[in-house]
Parts: C-alpha cells; sequence; structure tokens
C-alpha cells in the first residue's frame, strides 16, 4: 500500500474534499475544504480531477514521509516547506520520493494551507466523502503515527508545476447578496455595515469565523426574535453582541440569529484565509451580478491548470542538453522556489 | 399583521419566496412556529422532491420554511422560479396532510438523576415539582418538527404552555450523545456531543445519528415520539441494546 505517513502534525489537521451534499435535510452541513479555490490549484498543479481529498492543515503544517516514491502539491496558505531539508516553493508540485521528509512550517500568510498527493488520499469513504466533519462526528483530527493510503497515480511522472495562486491571503473585500432576512436591518445599518472595515476575530473554525466591527455593534429590527430557519455557509449571522459571524464549510444547518447577508462562494475563500486581525469588508453586490461573479469563478477555477508552468526545466525535456553550459551558476539552493517567467 | 388559523385565513405575505446565497432559495411560510406552518413546509418540500424538478439539487425544511438548492451552473433559473412559484399557488399548504409513513416512537428515557442533572431546575423554571415535570413530559406525544442544526438532530413538539421556559444564558459546555433536552416548549434528542443552552433533563441510549448504518437518520420530520421513563438499573441495561437503546417503533395509520 502506498502511504503518506505523518511524524508529527499541528492542531487541526483533516483530510478533506469538497463534503457531503443532498443530507441537509438529515441535519448534515457539506463540510469539505475551507478553501475550495486550493483544491482546483492542487488539482492544476497535479494534473488530476479536483475532487481527491486532500490534508488541510489549520495554520501549522507537520512531518510526513512517503512510502514510495509520490508526487505531492502545496496550496493554500503559504507555508515554508522542505524536503530532506532542501527548501520547495509553495503553490507548486513537487516528488517526494520513497522515505523522504517533508516538513511544513506555519503559515506566512493566511490561514489553511493544503497537502495534495497525486492519486489523492485513499482513506475510508463515510456518506459519500472522505472529508472530516468534526461537528458531524465523523473523522478525526490527524496524530503522529497515522499513516494515511494514498490511491494509484496515474501519471506519476507529471511534477514540477507552479501557479500564481489569486492573492486571498490577506484583508481584503467580499462581495455580498441580500437574503430572506436582510430586510430585518434598517437601511442605516446596512450602509454601515458595507461602509465599515472588520477586524477578523480570534473566534474562527471550520464552522465559522466571526468580525469585530471597527464601530458600534449592529442591530436588527428583530433583535433576537427570529424564528430558526435553514442556514448556508457564507450566511452573515449578527449574534447577540451586534458582530458578524460569517458561516462556513461546517456549519449547522440551521439558526436563529438575523442575517445580514450572504457571502458569495467565489469569496468564501478570502473568508477563509483571513487570519486574527486581518482586515475585512463586506460589498453588497446585486443579485445578478453576484450569480455572473460565480459563475465567473467557477470557470476560472476549473481551468487553472492552463495558468500553472514548469518550476524548473528538466534535463531530458532540453534537447540540446549537450550544449549547455551546466556548471556555470553557482546556486544559493533555492533553485526550486525560483520560477520561469 | 393579521393573526392566522388555521383555516387558510393568513396574511397575504406568507408563503414568501426569497433567495438565499446565489444557489438557493427559501419558502418561508410564517415567521413563528405553528403547526400548520410546518405542515405546509414539510408537504411544500415533499411535493418539490415528488415533481423532481430538473436544475432543484437537494430539498430540506426548517420549523416552517423549505429550502432547495439549486444546481451552481443552471442556466435557465427563470424556468426554475416559475415552476416553484406555480407549485406554490397550486393549493393551500396550510391544509395540507402530514408526510405518509410516519412512525411512532418509543423511546426508553431515563429522566432526572447524574445522567440527566438539569430536571429539578428546568421543572423549577416551567413550576412543576420533578414528578409532575417527568409526567407531563411522558404523557405527551410529541411530533419531530424539524431535522437540523446537528446530523439526525430532531426538534419535537409541542410540550405544554408551562414548558415555554427559556434556553439558559450560560452554554451547558458538554452534554453527551443521546441526551434529552428542554426549552421553549420543544424537546431536542441530541445526536453529537456538543455545548448546549438547553437544558439537560433525560438520558437516552438512542442513537439519532448513525454514520455507519445503511439508514444513518432513524427519524424523519412527521415521526410522533413518546419518551417512556425507566429506571437507572433498566437504563444501564438497555445502553448495552444498540443504537435503538430499547426504542421501538411502528408505522402509524
Amino acid at each position: 500500500m502506498r502511504a503518506l505517513i505523518v511524524r508529527s502534525v499541528g492542531s487541526g489537521v483533516t483530510v478533506q474534499d469538497f463534503g457531503r451534499q443532498g443530507l441537509l435535510g438529515s441535519g448534515f452541513s457539506r463540510g469539505g475544504a475551507m478553501d475550495r479555490q486550493a483544491l482546483f490549484e492542487g488539482a492544476a498543479l497535479l494534473r488530476q480531477k479536483p475532487d481527491l481529498a486532500a490534508v488541510e492543515m489549520a495554520g501549522f503544517g507537520g512531518v510526513f514521509e512517503a512510502s514510495a516514491d509520490m508526487r505531492i502539491a502545496l496550496t493554500g496558505a503559504p507555508m515554508r516547506a522542505k524536503i530532506d531539508g532542501k527548501s520547495v516553493a509553495w503553490s507548486a508540485s513537487h516528488l517526494l520520493p520513497k522515505g523522504a521528509q517533508l516538513v511544513i512550517g506555519p503559515a506566512i500568510l493566511g490561514c489553511y494551507g493544503y497537502l495534495h498527493v497525486g492519486g489523492g488520499f485513499d482513506t475510508p469513504v463515510c456518506l459519500g466523502s472522505r472529508s472530516a466533519h468534526l461537528a458531524g462526528g465523523i473523522g478525526a483530527a490527524l496524530v503522529a503515527g497515522n499513516v494515511l493510503p494514498v490511491a494509484e497515480d496515474p501519471d506519476s511522472e507529471l511534477f514540477g508545476f507552479g501557479i500564481d495562486p489569486e492573492q486571498r491571503f490577506e484583508g481584503f473585500t467580499v462581495r455580498v447578496l441580500c437574503g430572506p432576512q436582510t430586510r430585518l436591518f434598517a437601511d442605516t445599518e446596512q450602509a454601515r455595515f458595507a461602509a465599515e472595515s472588520f477586524r477578523r476575530d480570534t473566534r474562527g473554525n471550520r464552522m465559522g469565523v466571526r468580525f469585530l466591527p471597527e464601530g458600534a455593534p449592529f442591530t436588527s429590527e428583530a433583535g433576537l426574535s427570529v424564528l430558526s430557519e435553514v442556514v448556508v455557509p457564507g450566511d452573515i449571522q449578527i449574534t447577540g453582541d451586534g458582530t458578524p459571524f460569517v458561516l462556513m464549510t461546517e456549519c449547522q444547518t440551521t439558526g436563529g440569529y438575523p442575517r445580514i447577508g450572504t457571502v458569495l462562494q467565489a469569496d468564501l475563500p478570502r473568508v477563509a484565509q483571513a487570519r486574527p486581525g486581518d482586515t475585512l469588508r463586506f460589498e453588497f453586490v446585486d443579485f445578478d451580478k453576484g450569480l455572473s461573479i460565480e459563475a465567473a469563478a467557477r470557470k476560472d477555477w476549473q481551468r487553472l491548470s492552463a495558468r500553472t508552468r514548469r518550476l524548473v526545466r528538466r534535463p531530458e525535456e532540453i534537447p540540446d542538453l549537450l550544449s549547455c553550459q551546466l556548471i556555470g551558476g553557482v546556486t544559493a539552493g533555492d533553485d526550486l522556489e525560483r520560477q520561469d517567467p | 399583521m393579521t393573526n392566522p388559523d388555521s383555516s387558510g385565513m393568513r396574511a397575504p405575505q406568507w408563503p414568501r419566496l426569497s433567495p438565499l446565497g446565489s444557489d438557493g432559495l427559501l419558502v418561508s411560510f410564517g415567521e413563528r412556529l405553528e403547526e400548520a406552518a410546518n405542515r405546509a413546509a414539510l408537504a411544500f418540500r415533499a411535493a418539490v422532491d415528488r415533481a423532481g424538478m430538473p436544475g432543484v439539487a437537494e430539498t430540506a425544511t426548517s420549523l416552517a420554511s423549505t429550502y432547495l438548492r439549486l444546481e451552481p451552473a443552471l442556466e435557465d433559473r427563470a424556468r426554475v422560479m416559475v415552476q416553484v412559484q406555480a407549485l406554490l399557488a397550486g393549493r393551500d399548504w396550510f391544509a395540507a396532510a402530514l408526510p405518509e409513513n410516519r412512525k411512532l416512537w418509543r423511546i426508553p428515557c431515563l429522566f432526572g438523576t447524574d445522567r440527566a442533572p438539569q430536571l429539578a431546575e428546568a421543572a423549577a423554571e416551567a413550576g412543576l415539582t420533578p414528578d409532575e415535570a417527568v409526567r407531563s413530559i411522558a404523557e405527551t406525544r410529541v411530533r419531530v418538527q424539524t431535522i437540523g442544526f446537528a446530523p439526525g438532530q430532531p426538534y419535537l413538539g409541542e410540550l405544554s404552555p408551562e414548558w415555554d421556559i427559556p434556553r439558559q444564558t450560560q452554554l451547558t459546555e458538554r452534554i453527551p450523545v443521546g441526551a434529552l433536552c428542554v426549552a421553549i416548549r420543544q424537546l431536542v434528542l441530541f445526536p453529537v456531543s456538543t455545548p448546549t443552552g438547553w437544558r439537560h433533563i433525560g438520558q437516552t441510549a438512542f442513537r439519532a445519528f448513525r454514520p455507519d448504518a445503511a439508514d444513518p437518520f432513524p427519524l424523519r420530520p412527521g415521526d410522533e415520539v413518546i419518551f417512556e421513563p425507566v429506571t437507572a438499573d433498566d437504563y444501564s441495561t438497555l445502553e448495552a441494546a444498540g443504537p435503538d437503546g430499547g426504542a421501538l417503533s411502528e408505522l402509524l395509520p
């Protein structure tokens, strides 16, 4: 069995794919990766399908070892990574040779980093997904000693690609649609919500992320007496203390706090990647514009492989190898971090 | 607003259709929990499922609304909207019957003791002695009004008016799987261990979420439940009896 062995690991590291659909009526939220865009980037870098499971790292990485040669890709929040002591580029794919140690440090920017493998992780499927859903009692965070089976990889030679990820790791604006309860907030409150900036609180996880307003708490005409209703990831609840709480992938399926709007799915990776202290703004967009932003993002995420490029030139692909001057350059040991223009 | 009754005389704004996110529609049948609005939400969901509308990916209900998730890449959203509106206008959903194939469950429950430490406190909130409280709950046949919040988690009601007690302001840090908790004339039977503001009055060995079973979610909206008091000794036997925890079910006529 091909496997990735977990030698040590930070907290909140789990296996994730796109989660489970079709179970909302049974109270089970979809779950899956916090930063969906990162799964598409990993797929593009490894030339494989985006719905394969990857390891999601919440701010801190770990030490991993391959039981056999395998391809890996590193995406999402940039973290410092080394293979057997040699730095390797983030947002890139590499070969992890059998027995080599992959060391992934804390995130430099953003929150959620991803480790993908060629073929995807072959961990058990429960209710149609490999995602851990800790709130729902499925799966568990990884611990040292875990052995993660890796599926057969049909394209084991395709690695050494890099991609410039869409910038989503530092304070941004996210776009918001009005929802069924937006009208519970006075026009002046809605205007203030769109005008102010918010600081990402220390309270945040896969269920939701809290943001602190720079001004007064927000109030709704309904107070707290809203009948519990279906909630979806992206919904912005205004909780009892008047602060917005953006529901994320592993949120509950119903909620009774008034919701001022819903963040577009295209922008949820930015919410996921905001780290405590980062600044975020909310911008209302009209419904049709929102739909076209979502459609454009879906299309863009499917076509990321066109934006990848070779990290280094591979000798067997250089036809005039023997005429090249191979020993002229003194390197700083960071060749793999450099990317062709 | 007009005070609605069950004969269909309702303020004209109900039901109300609105988008929820870029790929969802919410059909609300009211803004308070009423039996007729709950029935309407369940019946409308069943009708959408039966109609098999292309473009509708998934449906769900909450206490008084139906949610439709649409295919994200849906090209003809307008067509789906027209179909949903036509279905909605096609009948008085507040007069709809309860779902078919409902079950009656009898679930053994250990009330009070150190396994369910807030019985006395909840009873006092309701103005009852602990014995009266147990009798009141055990004699009420409650209905699953919705499954939601957490996997397989039922909200059951409606309890008699004295049970209109608030949730606690402080959360209980963690209640166990199978805990029966009360607030606002409703019971919740917790499928997962979680923090909660609801008061823990009974403990069951019933698993409302069984991830590895053929039917992971045994309870359905519309099912009815009687919580039958058992002694601590009986309860310890039931704990070893598997995920039903001694519960029995039969189809309702």
